[in-house]
């Protein structure tokens, strides 16, 4: 595909944005009774491997076998089908911009290898810690906040605080 | 009144819906350039503000919308999924999230968004937080008392400090009004930053 420099750069307001984003949560809401996320899919994708790999394992530890509750399927969760919507529809909004190709995205500081360490860790970081949280920024900050949960309040705060708590530790990566 | 599934609509459409509702946010997020980490980080070394613009909007534009279904009946608020306040595994779950944005770069739904759009990055990402929930999982037995400490339920802000919804919304809305415009004033302060 040809690629337009001149657009490939250029996003939609964040306000039109954020309304357009509200509005879908919103209807998540009205239609399912349930908020966005994210993490539970990777979640998903784990319990259901390691049940495939070693399924008595699985049934003695109470983490992966609460989610196999009334004979569900991990892997059937409606996360894992609104993650590969997001596949789908960030895949669209990308060709359509000339942004979807192959490539390392990182700071002109540092090499692709160093970028791929240390998104292989924060993404560690984030699987680890979601967990606690029981959602990631979409699943426990945003769709929490829709409903004003205080757990979802708490969960923004905490995400954002700790990312700027370590910020500067981490400036040289970005900056 | 709502949820719409599945007394009005069929639960086999469930994962159909999600499907659809999962292209439409994944697109508003490609769309805001969410599958950019160094758009995104901008936001923790004060060079781009949109990952607060776009949360807050869309977080106070949905629960205004909940406000009002709620006011006129056609759905119970207090009945949708909330995230059950456990105070200090939320915190401390949250920190180390925290950590893993501004060293990683996404957070997991913005993650999907670049592997959508082919940044390997994101790849490996995925490829982590698959990694950290397995650990946890593994860790589960060890972690199981605090992961069910300090568990306040289900309850809402506004019920927690015994204040009515709308007002809150009303105070969140300003809070979210003075943040963007002390952000504005920021990032013309702080050099640009090309990415």
């Amino acid at each position: 595909m040809k690629i337009n420099p001149d657009k490939q750069h250029v996003y939609w307001n964040p306000y039109f944005a954020g309304f357009l984003m509200g509005i879908i949560l919103l209807l998540t809401f009205y239609l399912t009774g349930r908020g966005l996320g994210a993490s539970g899919a990777a979640k998903a994708i784990v319990t259901q491997t390691v049940h495939t790999v070693a399924p008595t394992h699985t049934e003695n530890n109470t983490y992966y076998a609460e989610q196999f509750k009334g004979g569900k399927t991990p892997i059937s969760n409606w996360l894992v089908f609104e993650v590969i919507g997001i596949l789908i529809g960030a895949f669209i909004s990308g060709s359509l911009s000339g942004r979807a190709f192959f490539r390392v995205q990182h700071s002109p500081k540092i090499t692709s290898r160093r970028r791929l360490w240390f998104a292989l860790l924060g993404g560690a970081l984030f699987g680890f810690g979601a967990q606690f949280a029981k959602g990631c920024t979409s699943g426990a900050a945003l769709s929490g906040m829709a409903v004003l949960s205080l757990g979802g309040f708490i969960a923004m705060l905490s995400i954002f605080g700790g990312a700027y708590l370590f910020a500067y530790f981490f400036r040289k990566l970005w900056i | 009144m709502g949820p719409l599934i599945p007394d009005i609509i069929s639960p086999e459409w469930n994962n159909i819906i999600a499907i659809v509702l999962g292209i439409a946010f994944g697109y508003v997020l490609e769309s805001a350039g969410f599958s950019s980490s160094r758009k995104l980080v901008g936001v923790f070394y004060g060079y781009d503000f949109a990952v607060l613009r776009v949360f807050f909007t869309a977080a106070i534009t949905a629960s205004i919308g909940l406000l009002f279904m709620d006011y006129f009946g056609w759905v119970n608020m207090a009945a949708l999924d909330g995230l059950p306040a456990r105070v200090y595994p939320i915190i401390v779950g949250g920190i180390i999230m925290g950590l893993g944005f501004v060293t990683g770069g996404f957070c997991p739904g913005t993650c999907v968004t670049a592997i959508g759009i082919g940044k390997l990055d994101g790849y490996v990402f995925f490829g982590g937080i698959m990694i950290g929930v397995f650990v946890f999982s593994e860790m589960f037995p060890l972690l199981e008392n605090f992961y069910n400490s300090s568990n306040l339920g289900d309850v809402s802000v506004p019920q927690y400090f015994n204040m009515s919804p709308y007002w809150f919304m009303v105070g969140v809305s300003v809070i979210a009004i003075i943040a963007f415009y002390v952000t504005l004033q920021i990032r013309k302060r702080i050099k640009k930053v090309e990415y």
